[in-house]
C-alpha cells in the first residue's frame, strides 16, 4: 500500500490494491450518507422552527413532538458520521471523505443543540400557565419574606441537630470500626456487635429508626434514657431538652452505621505495607492504626464522608415527625394556614446556604492538603 | 551465642511452601547477604525474622528472644530489629523529622524534643537535614530510601534488615544508598541483606547465603560464593546475574 513513506500519508489508495479500493468507495458512500443524515437533521430543526412560529401566531399546533423526533435522530447521525470518519482516517483515505464526515458529525451536533434548546423552549411555552401556577405556591416573594423570619428561626434548631449529630457521628463511627477491627479470637463478640449494628441501623428507613428512638426509648427504663426527660436549658437561643437530645441520637445511631462502612473503605484503603512498616519500628497495632493508618485513611474518605454529612444535615428536617419545631416542621404549619408553599422554598434556600459553601471549603481544603504532600505542586 | 538464629523455619502460603527447612545463624557486626532469584524466599526470611510473618515449623532467636507470635512480646523485639523495604514506605502524610520521631517517642518513650534531637542529628549525617521538614513524595527515590535507612536507625537497633532496599530505585540513585549501607557495615552494625547488588554482596558481606525455593542451598565466605561455588544452581545463578550486568 501507498501509504507515506514521504512523511504524508497517502491520500489515494493504492491502485493495484483491488481490496483498498472498494473499501474506499464503501467509505465514500458511508461520509454521503452521514452528511445526508446530518443535513435532515438540521433542516427538520429549521423548518420546525419555521412552522412554530407560524403554529404561535395562529393554530393551537405545537411542534414538541417534532423536536423531540430531530433528537435521537440527531444522536444517530453523530454516531453514523463519527464511524465514517473513523473508517477514512483508520485507511489514511481521501482528504474529501474525511472532510465530509467531519462536517457531517458537526452538522448533527448543531442539530441536537437546537433541539434540545427549541424542545426546552416550547415545554415551558406551552405550559406557561401551570409554570405561573408553580412560581406562585413555591416562589412567592412576599411569602417567602414573610415565612423567612419564623423558618429561620426553626432551622437554628436543625443547625444546632446536626452540629451536634456531626460530632457525634464522627466519635460514634470511630468507635464502631475499631470495635471492627479489632484483632483476635477474643474480640470476635464485640466484631459481630459492630457488623450488626451497622447492617440494622443502614437498613432501616432513617424515619423508622426515628419513631423507635423518639418514641421507644423514653419507655424504657435505662439509666440515663429515663433521666433526661427533665433536661431543659437554653444554649445560645437554642432549647435542648428530651426531643433535641433523642432527635441527636437518632440521627446518630443512622448515620454512625454509613460513617463506620466510610471509615472502614478507608481503612482498607491504606496499603498494607504501611502497617508492616509501623509495626516493623515495634508500633504496637492500636498506635498503628492512631498514628499511620487512620490518618491516612480520613483524608481519603472526606469527599464521602461530606456525601452524608450533608445528607444528615438534610435529615435533621425528618424529625419533624416527632414533632421538633424544626425549619420543617415551621414550613409546614406556616404553609397550612397561608395555602401557600412558599416558606418551604425558604427552608430549601436555608439549607442550601450552608451545604454548598461547605462543600466548596473541603474541596479547597482537601486539595491544599493534597498539595502540600504531593510533589509538582 | 548468635544474634540470631534461625533453626528449621518453614513457612507456607496455603499449599505453596516459601521457606522449606531454613537454618542459620548471624553474629554480632556480621553482614549476611541472601541471594537468589526472585520468588525464592528471601524477603520471607527477613519477615520471619521480626515476626511480621507467622512461621508453621521451626524456632527463630534474635537477640535472645524467641519470636513467637504474641503482639506484646514481638512489639517488644522489634525495638531492637530495624527493617527498610523494597518501597521505602514511608508515611506520607507525616514530615521526613516526623517520620523519623513517630517510633522513638512512641515506643521508645523518647521526649519529643530529645527525638527531635536525634533525628535532625542522623538526617544530618545523611546530609539531609534541610530536607527534615519535607514530605516523603517531595524527595527522589534515594534519599525516601536513606531516610526510611535512617527511621529504622532512630530506634538505635541491635540488628538491620534490609529488604531489597535498592530494586526500587533508578540507577543512579542505587549508589547513594549503597553507600549508606556500607558505611553501616563499617560502623559495625549487623545487617542481613536480602539484595540483587552482587558488588554490594561480593565486597562487603561476610557472609553470602544462597537461596533457592526456600532452601539455603549453599552458604559461605563471598570470595568462596563467588568464585568456586560448589552447586551448580548457584553456578547458574551467578552466570545469568553476570551476563545481566548487575555485578
Amino acid at each position: 500500500m501507498t501509504t507515506g513513506v514521504d512523511g504524508g500519508p497517502g491520500r489515494e489508495a493504492g491502485p493495484l490494491n483491488h481490496g483498498v479500493k472498494e473499501r474506499s468507495n464503501q467509505d465514500r458512500a458511508r461520509s454521503l450518507r452521514a452528511r445526508g443524515l446530518s443535513i435532515s437533521v438540521v433542516a427538520l430543526v429549521v423548518l420546525g422552527t419555521i412552522f412554530s412560529i407560524f403554529a404561535a401566531l395562529g393554530s393551537e399546533f405545537n411542534f414538541i413532538g417534532w423536536f423531540c423526533l430531530a433528537l435521537p435522530l440527531g444522536m444517530l447521525a453523530l454516531v453514523y458520521a463519527r464511524r465514517a470518519e473513523e473508517r477514512v482516517v483508520d485507511v489514511d483515505g481521501p482528504a474529501a471523505d474525511e472532510q465530509r464526515s467531519r462536517q457531517a458529525r458537526r452538522l448533527a451536533v448543531t442539530g441536537i443543540t437546537l433541539a434540545s434548546i427549541y424542545t426546552f423552549i416550547l415545554l415551558v411555552w406551552s405550559s406557561w400557565s401551570g409554570f405561573v401556577d408553580v412560581a406562585n405556591t413555591f416562589f412567592s416573594w412576599e411569602n417567602i419574606s414573610s415565612s423567612f423570619p419564623l423558618v429561620l428561626e426553626g432551622f437554628k434548631l436543625n443547625i444546632a441537630v446536626f452540629i451536634v449529630a456531626e460530632f457525634c457521628v464522627l466519635i460514634w463511627a470511630l468507635v464502631v470500626v475499631v470495635m471492627r477491627q479489632l484483632p483476635g479470637r477474643a474480640a470476635a463478640p464485640l466484631r459481630w456487635l459492630a457488623i450488626i449494628y451497622v447492617d440494622v441501623f443502614r437498613g432501616l428507613p432513617a424515619i423508622v429508626t426515628i419513631y423507635l428512638v423518639v418514641f421507644g426509648l423514653p419507655l424504657t427504663d435505662l439509666p440515663i434514657i429515663s433521666d433526661i426527660e427533665n433536661v431543659n436549658f437554653v444554649v445560645w437561643g437554642i432549647q435542648i431538652d428530651q426531643l433535641f437530645i433523642l432527635g441527636v441520637i437518632a440521627l446518630t445511631l443512622v448515620y454512625g452505621a454509613y460513617v463506620a462502612e466510610v471509615y472502614r473503605s478507608g481503612i482498607e484503603s491504606v496499603h498494607w505495607s504501611q502497617s508492616a512498616a509501623a509495626r516493623g519500628l515495634g508500633l504496637s497495632e492500636g498506635q498503628t492504626l492512631r498514628h499511620v493508618v487512620m490518618p491516612q485513611a480520613v483524608r481519603r474518605v472526606i469527599p464521602p464522608l461530606m456525601n452524608d454529612f450533608i445528607g444528615l444535615q438534610k435529615d435533621t428536617a425528618l424529625l419533624n415527625v416527632a414533632g421538633v419545631l424544626e425549619g420543617f416542621n415551621v414550613a409546614r404549619i406556616y404553609a397550612g394556614n397561608n395555602f401557600n408553599l412558599s416558606s418551604v422554598m425558604g427552608l430549601g434556600i436555608c439549607f442550601l446556604v450552608i451545604t454548598i459553601p461547605m462543600t466548596r471549603l473541603t474541596d479547597y481544603l482537601v486539595k491544599r492538603d493534597q498539595n502540600r504532600m504531593q510533589a509538582n505542586s | 551465642m548468635a544474634l540470631v538464629e534461625v533453626r528449621g523455619v518453614v513457612k507456607k502460603f496455603g499449599d505453596t511452601t516459601v521457606l522449606d527447612g531454613i537454618d542459620f545463624d548471624v553474629e554480632e557486626h556480621q553482614v549476611v547477604c541472601l541471594i537468589g532469584a526472585s520468588g525464592s524466599g528471601k524477603s520471607t526470611l527477613l519477615r520471619c525474622i521480626n515476626g511480621l510473618e507467622a512461621t508453621q515449623e521451626g524456632t527463630v532467636t534474635v537477640v535472645g528472644r524467641k519470636v513467637i507470635q504474641d503482639d506484646i512480646k514481638l512489639n517488644r523485639l522489634r525495638r531492637d530489629v530495624g527493617i527498610v523495604f523494597q518501597a521505602y514506605n514511608l508515611f506520607p502524610h507525616m514530615t521526613v523529622l516526623e517520620n523519623v520521631m513517630l517510633a522513638p517517642v512512641k515506643v521508645l518513650h523518647l521526649s519529643k524534643s530529645e527525638a527531635k534531637t536525634r533525628a535532625r542529628e542522623l538526617l544530618a549525617r545523611i546530609g539531609m537535614a534541610d530536607k527534615a521538614d519535607e514530605y516523603p513524595d517531595r524527595l527522589s527515590g534515594g534519599q525516601q530510601q536513606r531516610v526510611a535507612i535512617v527511621r529504622a536507625l532512630a530506634m538505635q537497633p541491635k540488628l538491620m534488615l534490609l529488604d531489597e532496599i535498592t530494586s526500587a530505585l533508578d540507577p543512579e540513585l542505587v549508589n547513594e544508598v549503597l553507600l549508606m549501607m556500607i558505611e553501616l557495615a563499617e560502623q559495625g552494625m549487623t545487617m542481613v541483606v536480602a539484595t540483587h547488588e552482587m558488588g554490594f554482596a561480593r565486597d562487603v558481606a561476610h557472609k553470602v547465603c544462597f537461596l533457592h525455593s526456600g532452601r539455603i542451598i549453599e552458604e559461605g565466605h563471598p570470595k568462596k560464593i563467588f568464585t568456586t561455588p560448589t552447586h551448580e544452581r548457584t553456578s547458574e545463578f551467578l552466570r545469568r546475574t553476570l551476563e545481566s550486568g548487575q555485578m
